[in-house]
């Protein structure tokens, strides 16, 4: 027994918390590489991403959860998806206007193709996946918060 | 087109439920499956991508919903004028209900009159973007300077949170000695 068994729910949902969580970020990650060849996309896989570190919040507590994603994280992938999807948008001017594809487009149904897509994919997912964590945080935070007044 | 019905007719009951029931938790259930519905309805409609982010939202505002609301008690607030507020709703639904029953008349046929951007964008948006999706291929390129904007609204949205249940620098009125942890 770890002392991860302190905080938390019960140990079948621990349990079953560590089985699934890996599945669900490796989903995640599969629906935002393949959003140009497959439904999906960014902000989807972004939310999934997101769901899978909610779920081990949920099962463990928060400090398992922030040890694996803290604050500083958080605040440097919001930032950093942002100003990477501003960047691709202005990479665009090397060839003539904004949001331009300029790299080359492959071939289709393949998993490197279609130029600057991919790229837009991972910036938006860590955007909202990070954005809306932080959501989540500030939300259950402040729910211990009002408990503790009471 | 029968099961479209049948799913729409199942969220106005999800919703109505939800309005009525008095526990907390089983509102909030009963507005996810208004969620997992809607989600139905897209895959019907023949829009996975949308589909996709249907479920995935509705569960992330299902899970925050439940970790917020419950285990506080909000204010049901059951007094007031009801029947004034009965009367307005019920003629706001009649008037709705009738211009929608007017509106879907005349609605097209589904997805026939393509419209000349839509149409360049089916014969020419694999050519042109190289991608197979053709919903990626109109956000992130042909219309991407539109998901630039959404993700500045995301951005602002997530700011405007953060600053408003933040716990630095809120004023503490009747317990100076809670700042234990964080």
């Amino acid at each position: 027994m770890s002392k991860e068994h302190d905080k938390g729910m019960s140990l079948i949902v621990k349990t079953i918390t560590r089985l699934t969580v890996g599945l669900i970020l490796l989903y995640g990650i599969y629906i935002v590489l393949h959003g140009h060849v497959s439904p999906g996309g960014g902000f989807a896989g972004g939310v999934i991403i997101t769901l899978s570190f909610i779920h081990l919040m949920l099962a463990f507590g928060k400090g398992v959860a922030f040890k694996r994603m803290s604050k500083n994280m958080m605040s440097l992938f919001e930032s950093f998806g942002a100003l990477f999807f501003l960047g691709i948008a202005v990479l665009g001017f090397s060839g003539g206007y904004f949001f331009l594809n300029v790299i080359s487009k492959g071939e289709p149904f393949r998993l490197f193709s279609a130029g600057i897509i991919p790229l837009c994919n991972i910036a938006i997912c860590m955007k909202v996946g990070a954005g809306i964590f932080a959501i989540f945080v500030a939300l259950v935070l402040l729910d211990l918060d009002t408990d503790k007044k009471e | 087109m029968m099961g479209l019905y049948i799913l729409l007719i199942f969220m106005i009951v999800g919703a109505i439920i939800a309005i009525e029931v008095k526990d907390m938790l089983s509102s909030v259930i009963a507005v996810g499956a208004v969620g997992l519905g809607l989600s139905i309805v897209f895959l019907i409609l023949k829009a996975p991508d949308v589909a996709i982010t249907q479920l995935v939202v509705e569960i992330l505002c299902l899970i925050i919903l439940i970790r917020a609301t419950l285990r506080k008690d909000l204010p049901f607030s059951t007094t007031g004028r009801w029947v004034f507020n009965t009367f307005i709703t019920s003629v706001f639904m009649i008037v709705f209900f009738l211009v929608a029953v007017k509106c879907f008349k005349d609605l097209p046929e589904f997805g026939f009159p393509l419209m000349r951007v839509a149409r360049t964008y089916i014969e020419h948006g694999k050519a042109l973007t190289g991608s197979t999706n053709l919903v990626t291929s109109v956000i992130l390129d042909f219309r991407a300077y539109d998901t630039l904007g959404e993700a500045t609204i995301l951005f602002t949205a997530v700011i405007a949170v953060l600053t408003i249940v933040r716990k630095i620098g809120r004023k503490k009125v009747d317990m100076p000695d809670e700042e234990s942890d964080e």
